[in-house]
C-alpha cells in the first residue's frame, strides 16, 4: 500500500512541473499584460512597475526565480492586489471554497446515492424513470440558472434564506451549497444506479437472496460496497472540481472564495496569482485523485487483497 | 419500497426540512433596518478594492474607500461639485494664476493624533510622482511646474518641482500654466497626503508591497478610519475621532461590499442588505422607473461611450466614410430600446454642461447625407465596400450596442461590418496597438473640465488611438486654452478644438453615460451629481423614513 502511495506521489511531481511550466509560459504569451489599463499608463510608470515585479528580466531567469521561490513555498506578490501575497489570497479564499465544496459534496453524496439506490431497486419502472429524469435535469441545469432560481424562490418570494454572503447571516450557506451540489448529486445518482444495477445482478447477491436475507440487509451489507465503487472513484475528481469550479456559484452569491480569485486572475493577467492558484489546485487534484484511488482500492476486495499481500 | 428505505427517506426529508427551517429563522432584522438604527451605511461598492494606498490604486471602487479614509486639501461639495475646504481651510491664487497657496487647517489631524502639515504634502507628492512608485495617476499632478520631468525620471532633484512648504501650515504650489481645474484635483486620491512615519515603518517610501494599509497599521486623515477588511467579503470603516470636522459626520460607520455581480447586488438591495447599489441592471430599469417613490436614482454622468476609428486604415482613412458611419447611427432609437432610455445620445466627445461648456453639435442622424457621403467616397449603396471589423471587449451591453449598430449600417448604408468580441486584456492590447478598424471605448472624466476629454486627442497622445493628429488642435489644448484670460475665452477655444476634432470624426460618439443607483428611502444627503461623487461626510440615515421594502418588493424578476 505504501509503495503504491509513494509511487503515485512520485508520478505527481513531473505532472505538476509540467503544469507550472506550461502555465508560466502560456500566460506570458497571452496578449495584454498586468499593467495594461483602459487609461494608458505612461511608459516610465510601466517600466517602474515591471521593474518592481522583475518583469524586466529575461523570461527564463524569471522562470528559474519562480521555481526557486516556489520550493520555499512563496507564490510571490499579487499583481492585481498590491501589498497582498498570493499565499495570503489563497489562504483567505481556500477555507471558504473548501467549506462550500464540502457541503456541496455532502449534499451531492447524500441525495445522489439515495436517489441512485432508490432507482436501481426497480429498474425500468416509472420510479426509475422519474428519478433518473430528475437527475438528468439536475446535470443539465447550469448553476447560473439554478442559483438565481433558488434565490428568487427561497430568498425573495418566500424570504426564508439570505440571497448572498457566506457566514455573514445564518442560513446563507444553504442556497450556494445546494446550487453547487445539485449537478454532482445528479451525476452521483446516475453512477450509483449503474453501479448498483451491476452488483445486484451478481451471483453473490442472488446467493444472499436465496439465503432469505431481507432486502435492506442485502443492500447495506452486500450491494452498496460494490455498487458505490464508481461513486467513490468519482469523489476525488469531484471535490477537486468543486474547488476549482465554484466560480459561478461564488459570483452569484458573492462568496469570498478561491474560485473568484482564480478566474479574475486570468482576466487581470495577474501572473503570479494565475500560477499560484493553478499550482495549488493541480496539486489538490492530484492528491484527491490519489485519495479516491486508495479508497476505491480499499472498497474492492480483490485489490485490497493485492495490497495486503505486498 | 422496502421498509428500511422508507425509513431512510423519511430521515432524509426530516434533515432537509430541519436545515431549511434553520435558515428560515433568519427573517429578522435586515442590514438596512439595523444600519438605520445604528448609523451604519451599507454600501454596494462594485468590486474588491485592489488596495488602499492612494498612490497605488486606480479604480472607482477604490476611490470611494480612499475618500472615506483620506481627505484632500479641498473636497467637492456633493450638491454643487464646487471645491470646499478639506485639509486646507482656504487657498489663494497669485495674480497670474500660476501660484496657489494652501493654508492648512491647524485642526487637521492624522488618525493617530499627529497634526497635518504642509511637509506631509511635499513628501507625499514626491512619493506620488516618484517614477519608482509606478503610480498610474501621477499625471494628475503634472500641472505643477517640473512635475512631469520628475515623474519621468528626467529631473532627479525634487526641490526644483513647484511644491514648497513655506511653514508647517502653508503649502505653495507653482503651476506651469494657470490651471482652473487644479483645485478639483485635490479631491482625487492620487493627490492625497499619506502618513510618512507609518509608511517608513513598514518599508521604503516607494514600496508597493508593504503592510502599511492593513487595519492594524494604517494611519489616515479622513472622516472615517479603517475598522476591518475581510478580503472579497466586506470592508468596514468607522467614524474618525480625530477628524477636524467630525461634528459634521453623521454616520457612525460604512460597510463596503464588493458587489461585482450587479444582478446579485440588486437582489441584496431588494432584501434590505444594502442601502445603496453601485449600479442597476439595465433590464430592471423599466420596472424601477415605473414605481411610485422609486429607489432608482439616474443622473447624467461625466463620461462618453464612443467608438474609436483607426484613421490610418482603408476605408476608414476617408473622412467621408467616417462621417457616413456617424450620421447613420440612430442614437435616439438605440438609447430608447437597447439602453432602456437610461442614456443621452452623444454627438461630441465632451459631455454637455461640463462646467458650463456645451460642445458643438456638428451633425445629426441624417441617412440621406450619410449615403451621399459614402457614394462620394466610392461606395454608392455600399458597392465595393471592402468590409471592416468592429471590436469590443466581452460584455453583454457592448455586444447589444454593436449588433444594433451593425444592423443600422447594413440597413442604411448597405455595408457589412463584422463584429469581434475580445477578452478585456486582448482588447486593450488591440486598441493600444491600433490593431482594429473600429473599437469600442468609454471615457469617464477625472475632473469636470472639457480639457479632460479633449487632451486625449493630442498628437500621439496615449489615449488617442485613432491616428488623429492636428498641430493647431495641439496648440489650442496645450498653449492657447491655458493662457486664456477669461472662462468664456477658454471655453470658446475648447469649442473650436472640438469642432476641429469632430470635423475629422476620428471617433463615433454614441451616448453620454448615466449613473444608476438604487438608494433606500432612509438615505439622506446623497444627491446625484455629474461626477457620481459621494461625500460620505454629508450622508445620514433617517430611521423614520420608509425603509422597509414595500416600494421595491414588486420590482421585476
Amino acid at each position: 500500500m505504501w509503495r503504491f502511495i509513494g509511487g503515485r506521489l512520485l508520478q505527481a511531481i513531473p505532472v505538476i512541473l509540467v503544469v507550472i511550466t506550461a502555465t508560466f509560459f502560456l500566460v506570458r504569451m497571452a496578449p495584454g499584460g498586468p499593467f495594461d489599463d483602459e487609461k494608458v499608463v505612461l511608459p516610465e510608470v510601466k517600466a517602474a512597475l515591471e521593474a518592481q515585479y522583475k518583469l524586466d528580466q529575461p523570461l527564463l531567469l524569471q522562470y528559474g526565480a519562480y521555481l526557486g521561490d516556489l520550493m520555499q513555498g512563496d507564490l510571490g506578490p499579487s499583481f492585481k492586489y498590491p501589498g497582498r501575497s498570493v499565499n495570503e489570497l489563497i489562504g483567505a479564499g481556500l477555507p471558504v471554497t473548501a467549506e462550500l465544496g464540502l457541503y456541496a459534496l455532502m449534499i451531492a453524496v447524500f441525495i445522489g446515492i439515495l436517489a441512485g439506490v432508490f432507482a436501481s431497486l426497480k429498474p425500468n419502472t416509472a420510479r426509475d424513470y422519474t428519478t433518473m429524469s430528475l437527475a438528468m435535469i439536475g446535470i443539465c441545469m447550469p448553476s447560473f440558472l439554478l442559483g438565481p432560481l433558488l434565490v428568487l424562490v427561497f430568498g425573495i418570494h418566500l424570504d426564508w434564506l439570505p440571497v448572498s454572503g457566506w457566514g455573514d447571516i445564518p442560513g446563507d450557506k444553504i442556497l450556494p451549497s445546494i446550487t453547487l451540489g445539485s449537478a454532482y448529486a445528479a451525476y452521483i445518482a446516475r453512477l450509483s444506479r449503474a453501479g448498483m444495477l451491476e452488483v445486484l445482478s451478481q451471483d453473490y447477491i442472488r446467493t444472499a437472496r436465496a439465503k432469505g436475507l431481507p432486502q435492506w440487509r442485502i443492500i447495506t451489507r452486500h450491494a452498496l460496497r460494490g455498487g458505490l465503487i464508481p461513486v467513490v472513484a468519482f469523489l476525488g475528481p469531484a471535490f477537486a472540481g468543486l474547488l476549482a469550479g465554484s466560480f459561478v456559484v461564488e459570483t452569484i452569491f458573492q462568496i469570498p472564495g478561491l474560485g473568484r480569485f482564480y478566474v479574475q486572475a486570468a482576466f487581470n493577467r495577474d501572473y503570479t496569482m494565475i500560477l499560484g492558484t493553478t499550482v495549488f489546485l493541480s496539486t489538490l487534484i492530484v492528491l484527491f485523485n490519489l485519495l479516491s484511488d486508495i479508497l476505491a482500492a480499499w472498497m474492492n476486495p480483490r485489490l485490497r487483497a493485492q495490497f495486503g499481500s505486498r | 419500497m422496502s421498509r428500511s428505505l422508507t425509513i431512510i427517506w423519511r430521515h432524509a426529508l426530516l434533515v432537509t426540512v430541519l436545515t431549511l427551517s434553520l435558515g428560515a429563522c433568519t427573517g429578522g432584522e435586515s442590514n438596512v433596518e439595523q444600519g438605520n438604527r445604528d448609523g451604519i451605511f451599507y454600501y454596494g461598492n462594485g468590486s474588491e478594492p485592489q488596495g488602499l494606498d492612494p498612490h497605488v490604486v486606480t479604480g472607482v471602487p477604490e476611490s470611494h474607500i480612499a475618500r472615506a479614509l483620506f481627505e484632500g486639501l479641498a473636497v467637492k461639495n456633493p450638491y454643487t461639485l464646487e471645491p470646499e475646504p478639506g485639509v486646507a481651510q482656504r487657498w489663494d491664487f497669485s495674480d497670474d494664476g500660476r501660484v496657489i497657496t494652501f493654508h492648512i487647517n491647524p485642526k487637521a489631524r492624522w488618525s493617530n493624533g499627529d497634526p497635518m502639515t504642509a511637509h506631509d504634502y511635499v513628501w507625499s507628492w514626491q512619493r506620488a510622482m516618484n517614477p519608482m512608485m509606478g503610480n498610474q495617476y501621477a499625471y494628475m499632478l503634472f500641472a505643477i511646474k517640473n512635475a512631469q520631468a520628475y515623474a519621468s525620471g528626467k529631473l532627479k532633484d525634487f526641490s526644483k518641482v513647484g511644491v514648497k512648504a513655506l511653514n508647517d501650515l502653508t503649502l505653495q504650489v507653482t503651476l506651469n500654466e494657470p490651471t482652473p481645474y487644479f483645485i478639483q484635483l485635490m479631491d482625487h486620491y492620487s493627490t492625497f497626503a499619506v502618513h510618512r512615519p507609518t509608511i517608513e515603518k513598514f518599508g521604503k517610501a516607494t514600496d508597493r508591497f508593504t503592510r502599511w494599509t492593513r487595519p492594524e497599521n494604517i494611519v489616515s486623515n479622513g472622516p472615517f478610519t479603517l475598522k476591518s477588511w475581510q478580503l472579497n467579503r466586506r470592508l468596514e470603516v468607522e467614524k474618525s475621532q480625530t477628524y477636524w470636522d467630525k461634528d459634521k459626520v453623521k454616520l457612525n460607520g460604512v460597510v463596503f461590499f464588493p458587489t461585482e455581480n450587479i444582478v446579485s447586488e440588486e437582489r441584496m438591495f431588494r432584501v434590505g442588505q444594502l442601502h445603496y447599489t453601485n449600479d442597476v441592471p439595465l433590464d430592471k430599469l423599466p420596472v424601477y422607473s415605473s414605481q411610485a417613490n422609486s429607489p432608482l436614482a439616474l443622473a447624467p454622468y461625466l463620461g462618453t461611450y464612443y467608438y474609436l476609428i483607426n484613421t490610418e486604415r482603408a476605408p476608414m482613412n476617408d473622412v467621408r466614410v467616417r462621417k457616413a458611419l456617424a450620421m447613420s447611427i440612430d442614437r435616439d432609437t438605440l438609447s430608447a430600446t437597447v439602453l432602456k432610455g437610461a442614456v443621452k445620445p452623444a454627438y461630441s466627445i465632451t459631455p454637455p454642461d461640463t462646467t458650463g461648456y456645451f460642445p458643438p453639435k456638428l451633425f445629426h442622424y441624417d441617412v440621406e447625407k450619410a449615403r451621399q457621403l459614402l457614394a462620394e467616397a466610392g461606395y454608392p449603396n455600399g458597392e465595393g465596400w471592402p468590409g471592416a471589423e468592429l471590436i469590443y471587449n466581452t460584455h453583454e451591453s457592448h455586444r447589444k450596442i454593436a449588433v444594433a449598430l451593425q444592423q443600422m449600417w447594413k440597413e442604411q448604408l448597405n455595408i457589412n461590418i463584422t463584429l469581434a468580441n475580445q477578452e478585456w486584456k486582448v482588447y486593450l492590447n488591440s486598441t493600444q496597438q491600433m490593431d482594429f478598424d473600429i473599437a469600442r471605448r468609454g471615457w469617464l472624466g477625472d475632473y469636470v473640465d472639457p480639457n479632460n476629454f479633449l487632451d486625449m486627442f493630442l498628437t500621439d497622445g496615449g489615449n488617442n488611438m485613432t491616428g488623429f493628429a492636428n498641430a493647431e488642435y495641439d496648440d489650442i489644448i496645450l498653449n492657447q486654452a491655458p493662457a486664456a484670460k477669461t472662462k468664456a475665452e477658454r471655453l470658446a477655444l475648447f469649442s473650436k478644438a472640438e469642432t476641429m476634432l469632430m470635423e475629422q470624426m476620428p471617433i463615433l460618439p454614441i451616448y453620454t453615460y448615466t449613473s444608476k443607483h438604487l438608494i433606500q428611502p432612509s438615505v439622506k444627503g446623497l444627491p446625484t451629481n455629474l461626477m457620481d461623487s459621494i461625500n460620505l461626510k454629508y450622508v445620514w440615515l433617517d430611521p423614520k423614513a420608509d425603509s422597509d421594502n414595500t416600494n421595491t418588493e414588486n420590482s421585476g424578476q
